[in-house]
């Protein structure tokens, strides 16, 4: 889910300049009115975001298996973490789930978003790229579950007949990762490629038309002028896709279960075996508070050293 | 998910007829083949859901149904005798998708309807009134987006337990029945585009403030408020890791968690191949009919609104 604009300067113009027909709203304004009208929205951004950060973040410090009280242990989780090879594990696992994931769906989603700039808008041909990312990722999954099956799956009979040896997508350990990160390309590929086709749609035709004017060449008009000005958007794309990836859940839990061995064990997974399988709680959040840092230091990284907040098209 | 932008319409000089150009075909045979792959497994899933189990494996590429059959249909829906359905190669195991669809039905238009309308009344808060503090509590709840949903999925979870709410309805909506962050951004977007005037006509005429957000903002907002809905309502639908912790249980039990468990049901050694893409086709259908009829608000609501 993404969404970031410009109005984050925040305060409408037209509020600062309307007039203002009563004067004994000036002290308070509509306070009294605007508590009214925010109060639903309070009641969940308190009891279910506010509070439930703060907990988690105290839970990451206690020991805590769902009976009786959580036991403060200061540091002990964080540290036995740091010993706990399935932990390393499970962040190698989703370093390359996200590695592949995102380079192929860029890649993809660029290619495809330039091919529509250039030769079709419809409507209906987005729409048939979005649909994929309708579905949810446990449809999305069982579909390939069922298309990549090693006995019966269509994919392997093609692959039979062209003379390859069948491949266990989803059994053998050194095929399980790509094979989730590719589902998910699949899912995602079409909306991201909607995303940076409408980032294109607001370059300036003209900068175009100047170009060929001055005889660049397609190749030429694309590294110069398209991906330039498409920076902002490909890095604000490239912070809520890494994001959305590093969270990767559904479709490791409905097909291959963290297996084979450790194949799949991603982060997510592994705090919700551990809280929820084991009932450990507190090692649970205190890993969750890590993928928290993580994601973090990805996006103040990604939006740094990209400098997304920034465009040429001045 | 993301917000709308208007776009202007084509300028007519770039649609005039071109001589055939290899490089211009070869960029259609390409988009061509991306669509091929984003539609084609869904005719995948239809052919197999209409095919008979034991005809799969010797029939594994044939487009059409391997020996033709509504039996996994009818497997899906309980509606088939354990027996029959252990002879077709289901598990035999009671599985009832009416049970889930409805659920999956009441989860998806409760968690809506309330996310959409109180996220309107905020976004209006903060759109439209002046108030102290307004701009920092607006930072404070678009904040939340950056949360990862796992980080505050435990500790939600172990609220609803201590509620006594886990395996009901009402546990199962609550977290999201308030607001979502994106929901309030998406509304306050238009709230601050829309004209003043009206408003502020009605204001002269003495109308309160619950009038004019239900007479003048709501009406106007209609559009938005729709596609709103829609992406929300799909979001909803799709949701897997809140209701596999919270409703596990049958009468709560939603179609996506519905379906990892008929997965992992494999009866007889092999997976009951055609009662799983029929149980996922009946899953995705609601989204599908929802695309067919609203897809042009989907696909023009997607895009980056007023970056800079």
């Amino acid at each position: 889910m993404t969404t970031l604009a410009k109005h984050s300067r925040s305060a409408s113009p037209a509020s600062a300049s309307s007039p203002k027909p009563q004067g004994s709203h000036r002290r308070f304004g509509d306070l009294k009115i605007a508590l009214l009208f925010i109060a639903p929205a309070m009641i969940g951004f308190i009891v279910f975001y506010v509070v439930p950060t703060i907990r988690g973040l105290y839970l990451s410090f206690t020991e805590y298996s769902i009976l009786g009280e959580p036991e403060w242990i200061g540091l002990d989780n964080y540290t036995a973490i740091a010993k706990d090879p399935l932990f390393w594990n499970s962040l190698a696992v989703t370093g390359q789930y996200v590695f592949i994931n995102i380079i192929v769906q860029t890649a993809l989603a660029l290619g495809l978003a330039l091919l529509m700039h250039k030769v079709a808008k419809s409507t209906l041909i987005r729409g048939a790229l979005l649909l994929p990312w309708m579905m949810s990722n446990v449809i999305a999954a069982l579909l390939w579950f069922w298309m990549l099956d090693y006995q019966i799956g269509v994919v392997n009979q093609f692959i039979e007949w062209a003379g390859l040896p069948r491949v266990a997508f989803f059994g053998s350990e050194e095929w399980a990762i790509p094979t989730q990160a590719l589902i998910n390309t699949w899912r995602h590929m079409g909306y991201t490629a909607l995303l940076i086709f409408a980032g294109m749609q607001a370059i300036p035709g003209h900068l175009y038309e100047v170009a060929k004017l001055d005889g660049a060449s397609p190749f030429q008009t694309f590294r110069k002028i398209t991906i330039p000005l498409l920076r902002p958007v490909l890095v604000l794309v490239l912070v809520v896709t890494v994001i959305g990836s590093f969270q990767v859940f559904d479709t490791v839990s409905v097909t291959t279960g963290g297996g084979p061995v450790n194949a799949t064990r991603v982060i997510q997974y592994y705090i919700y075996q551990r809280a929820f399988t084991e009932s450990d709680f507190g090692y649970g959040s205190a890993i969750a508070v890590i993928l928290f840092l993580i994601l973090a230091l990805v996006a103040f990284i990604q939006m740094k050293f990209l400098k997304g907040n920034e465009s040429d098209l001045d | 998910m993301t917000t709308t932008t208007s776009r202007a319409p084509l300028p007519a000089a770039t649609r005039r007829r071109r001589p055939f150009n290899p490089r211009r075909a070869g960029a259609w045979a390409l988009l061509v083949l991306a669509i091929a792959v984003s539609v084609l497994p869904f005719l995948w899933v239809l052919r197999t859901a209409l095919s008979t189990n034991s005809a799969l494996a010797s029939n594994s590429t044939s487009l059409l149904p391997a020996e033709f059959t509504f039996g996994a249909f009818m497997r899906v829906f309980g509606l088939q005798s354990p027996a029959d359905a252990v002879a077709e190669g289901g598990s035999g195991a009671a599985i009832d998708f009416w049970l889930y669809l409805r659920n999956s039905i009441i989860f998806s238009s409760i968690t809506t309807a309330g996310a959409v309308f109180f996220s309107a009344m905020a976004a209006y808060a903060f759109a439209r009134l002046r108030w102290k503090g307004r701009n920092v509590v607006f930072s404070l709840f678009l904040g939340t987006m950056l949360v990862p949903p796992i980080f505050t999925a435990l500790p939600n979870f172990l609220l609803i337990k201590n509620l006594d709410l886990l395996n009901t309805m009402l546990g199962m909506v609550l977290p999201y029945v308030f607001m979502t962050p994106f929901a309030i951004f998406f509304l306050r977007q238009f709230f601050l585009n829309m004209s003043r005037e009206v408003e502020e006509a009605a204001m002269l005429d003495g109308a309160k403030h619950l009038r004019i957000f239900f007479q003048i903002i709501l009406p106007n907002a209609a559009a938005p408020l729709a596609t709103l809905a829609l992406l929300t309502f799909i979001g909803q639908w799709n949701e897997y890791f809140w209701p596999l912790l919270v409703g596990s249980q049958d009468d709560v039990r939603v179609l996506q968690v519905g379906l990892g468990v008929f997965k992992s049901q494999s009866p007889q050694g092999a997976p009951d191949w055609s009662g799983l893409m029929a149980a996922t086709l009946i899953s995705a259908l609601p989204v599908l009919i929802l695309f067919a009829a609203f897809g042009k608000k989907i696909v023009n609501s997607i895009g980056f609104s007023g970056i800079k």
